[in-house]
């Protein structure tokens, strides 16, 4: 038997967009833990823009955003199961 | 170069422009609803009495933490937003870290995003679509 890749449906393939731009955010408010967790893993690790398509702009923003929050204890600095 | 860039941070030492700050600082949960109360009041008074404009202040009131600050797992949180010279951010933190009452705080500097965040957000529009909130304006 022969491994063959299964073929890749193009129809399916979805271009990654910037949420912030495209809903036209311009402030990440730090006071939010419930929004910055859509942005961390489940150990609460910040996400890379190449999974959630972010723009560097706005993913230098998140950052910064995340890192206050986990400072004022809003969201942790580790965890394990978050989601 | 060198003496041009003297130049600048005097002239801005002397013309200090006030900008928008926002402070966030964390209680310890074991004192009484009074002591709270004379702590939120100490750290207002020394903003008002350095010529601060106080624009909104919020509290959160007993919070959980997500992690433990000193053997704690809540804290009372407090969030005021002001318009004031860079200088009294010192002032104002230097006061933060003798009072060990004070767990956590954080100051931020607010640019005009965040400034505009902060009014839609206290009339209330936040969450909401950004187009109808400014056609509703116009």
């Amino acid at each position: 038997m022969t491994l063959v890749n299964e073929p890749v449906d193009k129809s399916v393939i979805r271009k990654k967009y910037c949420r912030f731009k495209k809903s036209g955010i311009k402030y990440i408010d730090y006071k939010n833990p419930d929004f910055l967790l859509k942005l961390v893993n489940e150990q609460g690790k910040i996400l890379p823009r190449r999974l959630t398509g972010t723009s560097l702009k706005f993913q230098r923003k998140v950052a910064v955003a995340i890192k206050r929050a986990r400072h004022l204890a809003l969201m942790p600095y580790v965890a394990d199961g978050l989601k | 170069m060198c003496n041009f860039a003297l130049q600048f941070l005097k002239q801005h030492y002397i013309l200090m422009e006030l900008r928008n700050y926002e402070t966030v600082f964390i209680l310890t949960p074991v004192l009484s609803e009074q002591q709270t109360k004379d702590a939120v009041e100490k750290f207002k008074k020394i903003l008002t009495d350095n010529n601060a404009e106080i624009i909104n202040e919020e509290a959160w009131g007993i919070r959980k933490l997500a992690y433990p600050i000193q053997n704690k797992q809540t804290g009372y949180y407090y969030i005021v937003e002001f318009k004031a010279e860079g200088t009294l951010v010192a002032k104002l933190e230097l006061e933060y870290k003798r009072d060990e009452k004070v767990i956590r705080f954080l100051t931020t500097v607010l640019d005009k995003h965040a400034v505009s965040y902060n009014e839609r957000k206290q009339k209330g529009l936040v969450g909401k679509k950004p187009v109808a909130a400014e056609a509703k304006a116009e």
